[in-house]
């Protein structure tokens, strides 16, 4: 840590270099942050006159609301379904990719694509797809012998819909993750292996590949996660929560409470229930990057 | 990964494999521009073909052009996207310098609240921001699409990791030749960190030219939209099933990134993973 202690500046310098950054951060991060807590134990509607402390009514009134209840459990539902199908796919896609030459670009570029693309472009674009009558998705359905549905009505198929493109967006990302985790691997392990009997890829990818991707599975799965509780674009433009609140999610929620029914307040406290499960992910996060620290 | 390729029957079960997702993968993009060439007949036909058997991109696309006005909405995208990427280098810059090299009182302090930022994810803190844009009249302006994007802690931290491994020796040097600690940023520590200046702006413009939750919060004024915003209203207000125009307002959309993303593919997925450590 000595050097990183760095050289000794005048004042001025510092201050120079680092106060548009520390004021913007004060302005534009904590700031709000502190604010968004404190607004939860409030009663404020945007544009209303008055506000009023009002301790945890909002907390209160949030644990008898159906709507909010549904909510939340959708949202562990889509988290629940996206992160492993997408950690296990892009995990396989990494490691077919990078098991032989042929056609590595092509593929790598394929499954990166959906990453890339305007998310709620491309939801529109599913919207199409999986329209019941002239979809592509019910015409392919149809020529398969089977019946058409249509996804994003119905009330027990929407939510598992969205976790389909949840799915379809998330795969190329947490591919490429792998991708970076699998080169850092020494070959001269697999060679290791391969004198101590591990002949065939499921015992090298067992003793060897498993071993040292495990940090970067957990790593993924909990990066995944947090992106898959700030899952908003697809359900605005397609579903709007609907029908009857079988794909409302968190954030739709908020927004809806903020932006729809000016309730600033009560939105806040929703915000809060949002922040306590993105830092619980990102304490898992901590935890896993202190540990790899300790490792290498 | 072996330094050996597999046997004959494996390779081909992994195109198989491959094949099979990555005709998922592209499926939404083929139908997308194969529809945007589409006359509005054979949209909605009873029977499906992929390609289209009779032109009718040039109707769809004039549609998408005319009907809402996304040139002007891609414009507000680049300026917006470009704004924002510049001012972060403006403000970012020079505190990872200083993070990394200088040593000044509060630097503990300073580094210890850029981690706890990098954990807000920044929904959360929007509804704050509006109020606070609410109450000073910056509601519906490009400033407000900007000026909350320009601190950015994941870029001070990515900066400054790559400053640390910048030799003190340059700094000394330019010390020396009287050049200021601001001069300093500029001259020699910027030109050092291109590559991480780079993949850093991939990420932003990436992240700023996709999002839809900010705007859609900040602006209501159609001349302010940005990409992402004008198609959900032409979704959402305008004919909901023209759906040859609205393919074709898809396509052009997300043609920037995409052209780009193909053109420099190694360093797009370079930019794109850094955001892993975001999150």
């Amino acid at each position: 840590m000595a050097e990183a202690a760095g050289r000794p500046v005048r004042r001025l310098d510092a201050v120079i270099l680092t106060a548009p950054a520390v004021l913007l951060m004060a302005v534009f991060l904590l700031g709000p942050l502190v604010c968004v807590v404190a607004l939860s134990f409030t009663d404020y509607q945007l544009g209303a006159p008055s506000i009023s402390l009002t301790g945890l009514a909002n907390y209160a009134e949030m644990a008898e609301d159906e709507t909010v209840r549904i909510s939340i459990a959708n949202t562990l539902i889509y988290v629940g379904i996206v992160v492993p199908v997408s950690v296990a796919l892009g995990l396989g896609a990494a490691l077919l990719i990078e098991a032989d030459n042929t056609l590595r670009d092509f593929y790598r570029a394929a499954y990166f694509l959906p990453v890339m693309a305007t998310l709620i472009a491309m939801a529109i674009v599913w919207g199409f797809m999986l329209d019941p009558r002239i979809g592509g998705v019910n015409f392919a359905l149809k020529a398969m012998g089977l019946k058409p549905q249509d996804f994003l009505h119905d009330r027990k198929l929407v939510l598992f819909t969205l976790c389909g493109i949840g799915i379809w967006q998330s795969v190329g990302f947490n591919m490429v993750l792998f991708m970076a985790g699998l080169t850092a691997i020494p070959s001269e392990l697999y060679e290791a292996a391969a004198i101590d009997g591990a002949r065939d890829g499921g015992a090298r990818f067992r003793l060897v590949t498993w071993p040292l991707l495990a940090p970067v599975t957990l790593f993924t799965v909990v990066i995944t996660a947090i992106r898959a509780f700030q899952v908003f674009d697809t359900v605005q433009v397609l579903t709007d929560g609907g029908p009857n609140k079988a794909s409302e999610v968190l954030l739709h929620t908020i927004y809806a409470e903020a932006f729809g029914y000016f309730r600033v307040g009560y939105a806040a406290a929703l915000v809060v229930v949002f922040l306590v499960f993105i830092l619980a992910l990102s304490a898992i996060r901590v935890f896993v990057l202190g540990r790899k620290r300790q490792l290498t | 990964m072996t330094g050996r390729r597999p046997a004959l029957p494996l390779r081909l079960l992994r195109h198989l494999l491959l094949l099979a997702g990555a005709v998922v993968m592209l499926a939404p993009f083929f139908l997308m521009v194969a529809t945007s060439f589409k006359p509005k007949e054979e949209i909605f036909a009873a029977e499906f073909h992929l390609l289209p058997q009779r032109w009718g991109g040039t109707e769809n696309y004039i549609t998408a052009l005319t009907q809402v006005p996304l040139l002007h909405f891609l414009l507000n995208g680049v300026v917006v996207t470009a704004a924002i990427f510049l001012l972060q280098v403006l403000v970012n810059v020079p505190a990872a310098y200083a993070l990394a090299k200088l040593r000044f009182r509060g630097k503990a302090t300073l580094f210890g609240a850029v981690l706890v930022c990098l954990l807000i994810p920044y929904q959360a803190i929007a509804l704050p921001i509006y109020i606070l844009f609410y109450q000073f009249g910056l509601l519906n302006t490009y400033a407000s699409l900007v000026l909350p994007f320009t601190i950015s802690v994941f870029g001070i931290f990515l900066m400054r990791q790559f400053f640390l491994g910048v030799p003190d020796d340059l700094i000394d040097a330019a010390r020396i030749d009287g050049i200021s600690e601001y001069g300093i940023v500029w001259s020699v520590m910027a030109p050092t960190a291109v590559p991480a200046l780079v993949a850093f702006g991939i990420f932003s413009v990436v992240a700023h030219w996709n999002d839809y939750f900010w705007p859609l919060i900040a602006v209501g004024d159609q001349s302010l939209y940005t990409p992402p915003l004008g198609i959900a209203f032409l979704k959402l207000n305008g004919e909901g099933t023209a759906y040859g125009p609205l393919m074709a307002a898809a396509t052009i959309v997300i043609a920037p990134l995409v052209l780009a993303f193909l053109v420099a593919q190694r360093r797009f997925v370079e930019g794109i993973t850094f955001s892993g450590l975001k999150g």
